[in-house]
Parts: structure tokens; sequence; C-alpha cells
């Protein structure tokens, strides 16, 4: 794939435009949100399908629980807040009646990590990933850029069965080609290489493009798969580009445990034990601050990225 | 279904609650026993529902129980109306079995279209079905069943204030009140204070009953019937025993979730005529 900044924009922004576009096309899609119309960039949605767009107010647990009785009778809710909101407030009711009940519905949810910036870590969530995996059915995706995150609203529609969709608030730049199929659970090859893979998710699969750059200039072939979707992940993908690079490094704005990485870990241990480093958060709360400083204090930087392939391939 | 049809099917359905919870001594008798006479009028009388079951449930009625943990009642009326063979009743809290502990509908059991369980998430379901049935024009109603205990959920406030907030009128929610709790009387656990009041505060349209009256039931429930479309949600404050019909059952929280021995199982089998044959 040939990498170039096509534009520059926020995730949140390629899922109310995926949004609009699946109102037009599907009229069985449905909207909801928490109090949060503006920040999830459902606007457009609102008023062009206002019978179709459900304002809950700040009440997430009877969003989801109205999104579950929804879909008995043929519907496919979307529901809109806060990453944050969208997990670790309302646990309990994605476990029962959404995911054990097996229910068509789509957890949309922005702001994740630390790039959600100011607010502080009340509102970063940096435990999502971990905890919409664990649950049996649950797919789990976390696209990279505008483009990914249009495209992968409007495939999870397709999809039945619940699903978590989790992007940013931040604008970062736009560099997955517009055409580019989105195939829920199969990884996207950014570059091939042959003396390291590194496993990028969300924001972090930029972060990884700009450590390539420099890591090429050191010498190094590089491979970049982009890891989309977390659950169910895509095996076949890893094991082949591991088997042949022999060491790993993930990326991710998660917490180690429980995050991107933790699931490649479990799947190299089994199959072909690997060195790898995770380039994630260790254990930590966030802070307010801006988002470029966070991702630097804690060790999100594209820098980070080309200090862990330094040690994981000194550990090869 | 004439009076005495619907008490020889609640007379059944009651055998069914005290067998099922015995055989695995394990399970929840006194809400089950307490709300027999709404779970007998409702599915014989007041709901147009399809035992050929699909779960979109669209031009029909739709249940959701809340309150799970009085699954015997909710599984016997199921199969004595005939979405399943009355001989699986046989296997409720068994391993392998669809009728677990609490209603699922991860095993397929037919007329269960929502997990329930871990308390205050049905009115939120039942708002979600009945939003869907008005996007597909359906006319059809739903009901949902409710612990008084549950309501110290919050989530069931949120859904409260959301149905009257956007005028879901073609839902009508019962109330369990029989007073009790797992801990003791809802009032020493935690008071609800004057419910009525509190549902009229928050805008809907509360009707009362003695739940353990079938012909009260029956009249209150085709009230509300008649209540719908009028802009409004419904609520039944229904009035029950807990353990109602079995008499050493009655009057205490202390058969909550406790199954009878075999001693007190016959004893209350002589209280409840076998009128359409046992499991």
């Amino acid at each position: 794939m040939k990498i170039e900044i096509l534009g520059n924009s926020d995730t949140r922004s390629g899922f109310g435009d995926g949004l609009s576009y699946l109102g037009e096309i599907n009229p069985n899609v449905l909207a909801l949100c928490a109090d949060l119309t503006g920040s999830l960039k459902m606007n457009n949605f609102r008023d062009q399908y206002p019978e179709r767009f459900f304002q809950v107010g700040i009440a997430e647990a009877n969003m989801m629980g109205i999104a579950a009785g929804m879909t008995i009778g043929g519907k496919i809710p979307f529901t809109g807040t806060f990453a944050n909101f969208s997990t670790s407030r309302v646990y309990d009711q994605v476990r029962q009646s959404i995911a054990y009940s097996n229910k068509n519905v789509k957890i949309c949810a922005s702001h994740a990590g630390l790039t959600l910036g100011e607010d502080g870590a009340t509102h970063q969530v940096l435990e999502d990933i971990g905890m919409m995996k664990m649950l049996p059915g649950m797919t789990v995706i976390n696209p990279c850029d505008y483009n990914q995150t249009k495209a992968a609203t409007i495939a999870i529609a397709d999809h039945i069965g619940p699903v978590y969709l989790r992007f940013g608030r931040p604008k970062v730049p736009i560099f997955i080609p517009k055409d580019t199929p989105f195939e829920i659970g199969k990884g996207l090859t950014i570059q091939d290489g042959t003396d390291i893979t590194i496993f990028a998710t969300g924001h972090l699969v930029w972060e990884a493009v700009e450590a390539v750059k420099v890591l090429a200039n050191e010498g190094h072939s590089v491979e970049l798969i982009n890891i989309h979707t977390i659950k169910p992940l895509d095996t076949e993908t890893i094991l082949k580009s591991v088997a042949k690079t022999k060491c790993v490094v993930t990326a991710e704005e998660h917490q180690v445990a429980g995050g991107m990485g933790e699931s490649i870990a479990q799947l190299l241990a089994k199959n072909n034990p690997t060195p790898i480093e995770f380039v994630a958060v260790n254990d930590q709360f966030g802070e307010s601050g801006k988002p470029a400083d966070l991702m630097k204090k804690y060790g999100l930087h594209f820098t980070n990225i080309i200090d862990a392939v330094h040690k994981v391939l000194n550990r090869k | 279904m004439k009076e005495e049809k619907l008490k020889n099917f609640a007379s059944q359905v009651r055998r069914d609650i005290v067998r099922m919870v015995h055989a695995q001594n394990s399970g929840h008798p006194g809400g089950s026993l307490g709300c027999v006479e709404y779970f007998t009028v409702l599915f014989n009388e007041i709901m147009n529902h399809n035992t050929d079951f699909n779960m979109d449930g669209q031009n029909e009625d739709l249940f959701f129980l809340s309150n799970g943990h009085i699954s015997p009642v909710y599984y016997s009326t199921l199969a004595r109306c005939g979405y399943f063979s009355i001989s699986e009743l046989s296997s409720f809290r068994k391993i392998d079995s669809r009728l677990q502990g609490h209603p699922t509908t991860h095993e397929g059991l037919p007329g269960i279209r929502i997990a329930s369980g871990s308390l205050g998430q049905g009115l939120s379901i039942a708002i979600g079905a009945a939003t869907s049935k008005k996007l597909n024009n359906d006319i059809s109603i739903v009901y949902t069943l409710h612990g008084d205990g549950e309501l110290q959920e919050g989530q069931i406030w949120e859904a409260a204030m959301y149905a009257s907030a956007k005028k879901i009128d073609n839902l009508i929610a019962t109330i369990d009140y029989n007073g009790r709790q797992i801990d003791g009387d809802v009032d020493d656990v935690l008071s609800l204070g004057n419910l009525e009041s509190k549902w009229i505060a928050f805008g809907w349209k509360t009707l009362e009953c003695d739940g353990n009256n079938m012909e009260d039931v029956l009249n209150t429930l085709q009230e509300a019937k008649s209540l719908t479309g009028k802009g409004q949600p419904i609520m039944i404050i229904m009035k029950t025993e807990m353990g109602f019909g079995v008499d050493f059952m009655m009057g205490s929280h202390k058969w909550h979730g406790v199954a009878p021995n075999d001693e007190q199982l016959e004893n209350a089998l002589n209280q409840l005529e076998e009128t359409h044959g046992d499991f």
C-alpha cells in the first residue's frame, strides 16, 4: 500500500458520515444517543432521519436496554456515546441484554483513550477493548483514520451480531485510501517487510507509519499490519507474518492488560512463541493535557515504537 | 376461557412450580407462586401471541420478564400454552437444559426474547421493543413484569422517565408488589415510599389490582389495554402474596429462593389440584 496523507480529520467524523450513509440506504438502521450528538457527529443523521433518531438523555444503561429491545422487530440500532460510557458504565447491560442475549446492537464509542485530552482520566477509558473482547460473541473493531472508520461503520450494519466500534476525538492524518475494502476480522497489510512485524490498531497505526520511515532509514525491513478488528483476531495473517519476521511489536492506545497486544501474545504463546514488545499504557490512569503531549508522556509516540523495535530486534 | 378453566390452569402451574424447584432443590418458588394469576390471565386471555415462536414477534403482543428469578412460573406457563413440550419442565436448572435458572435466549427456548436475571433491565428492553413496533406500524402491545425489590435499581427510573417523556403508549408494565425481597420486607430493606405517587409523578397512567384475584387481574389488564394509545405508558401496581396458594409459603420472605423438601412438597401438592397432568 502506498502511504500518503490524503487529508486530516477525526475518526468520529468517519463514524458520523458512515451513519448518515447507512440512514440513506438502510431503513432499519436506527441511531440512539445519550446527550452527545455533536461529539459523536450524529447531527446529520438526526436532522436527515428524525423518526429514526432517539435522544435518550444522560442515561446510558437505559440506552443499551432500549437498543437491545429495538432489535426485536428487525431494527439495527447504533448507540452513540463516549467509549467510557459505552463500556465500563454499562458493562452489565451490555453483557446481559446485548451480548448474552445475542442482540444485533452496534455500540459506537467515541473519545476512546488518552487522545480525549483535557477532560482527563474520568473520561479517558483505556480498558474498553479488554472488557468488550472478553464478552462471548462480541466483535471488537478499532479503526485508524476517517476513511477506515467510515468504511467500518458501513460494514458493521451488514454483520449480524453485537459489535463494539471504537474511535476517537482528535484530528489525525487520513492515509487509508477511500476505496480500501473493510473486511471485519481481516488485518490490513500496510507495508511488507522481513525483519520485524509491527501490529498496530487505532490512532497508533499512524504513529507506526512514522516509525517505519525512520526504521527504514536505519536499514530495517519492517512489516506493518493494521489490526483493525481485535476480535475475531486475524490469526492467519498474524501467524504468517510472524513466521517470516520472527519478532513483534504491538501498538495501541489502551492498557497493556486486555489490549490487542495481549490477544496477539496469547496467540503466539500457543502457536509460535516469539519475542514481543508492547507499546501501550502500562497499568496507569491518564490525566488532563493536550492529546499529543499525553501520547508522549504515556509512551504512545512513534519514538516509543522505534525504541520497542530496537529492543525486540536484540531479543530475536 | 371460563373462570373454571383459568383456575385449573393456575393450579397446574402452581404444581409445576413447586415440583420443578423441588426436583433440583434450587429456584425461586415464592414470587413464582404469587404471580400465577397474572401469567394465567395474560397468556390465556389478554395477549395475542403465537406459540410458533419467532424472535421478531411482529404483529403479536410481546412479554418480557424483568425479574427473571421467577422463571418457574414463566416456564410452566409457556409449556402449558404450547411453546415447548411439558416434559421439558423436568430439565429446569439442570445441565444441558434450555430452562436455565434465569430465562435466556442463549439456549433457544421458544417464548424467551431476552436474558433477564440481573435486575432492572427489562423495562428498557420493553421500551425498545415497543418503539420497534411503532416503527413497523405494528399495533400490538408490549407487556413487562417487574419485582418490587427490583425497583431499587436505578435503570428502572431512567426507563420510567424515558417512557413517559417519549410517549411510549403501547406498553403495559406490572409490578409484583408482594412487599418482600431476599433480605426481608421491602420496607425494611429499602422502602419504596409511596409507589403509586412515584409512578404518577413519572408520568405514567397507574392502575392497582389484587394480583391473586383472577377476576381483578383480568379486569385490570383489560382496562389497561383500553388505555393504550393515549400518549402515556401504563403501570399496574399488582398486590400479591409471595407463596400464594401454598399456605406454609405465604406471609414471609423466607420462600423467596428456597426449595421445599420431600415432606413440604407433599404438603404443597395436597393443596393444589392436579388439573392438566403433572410433567
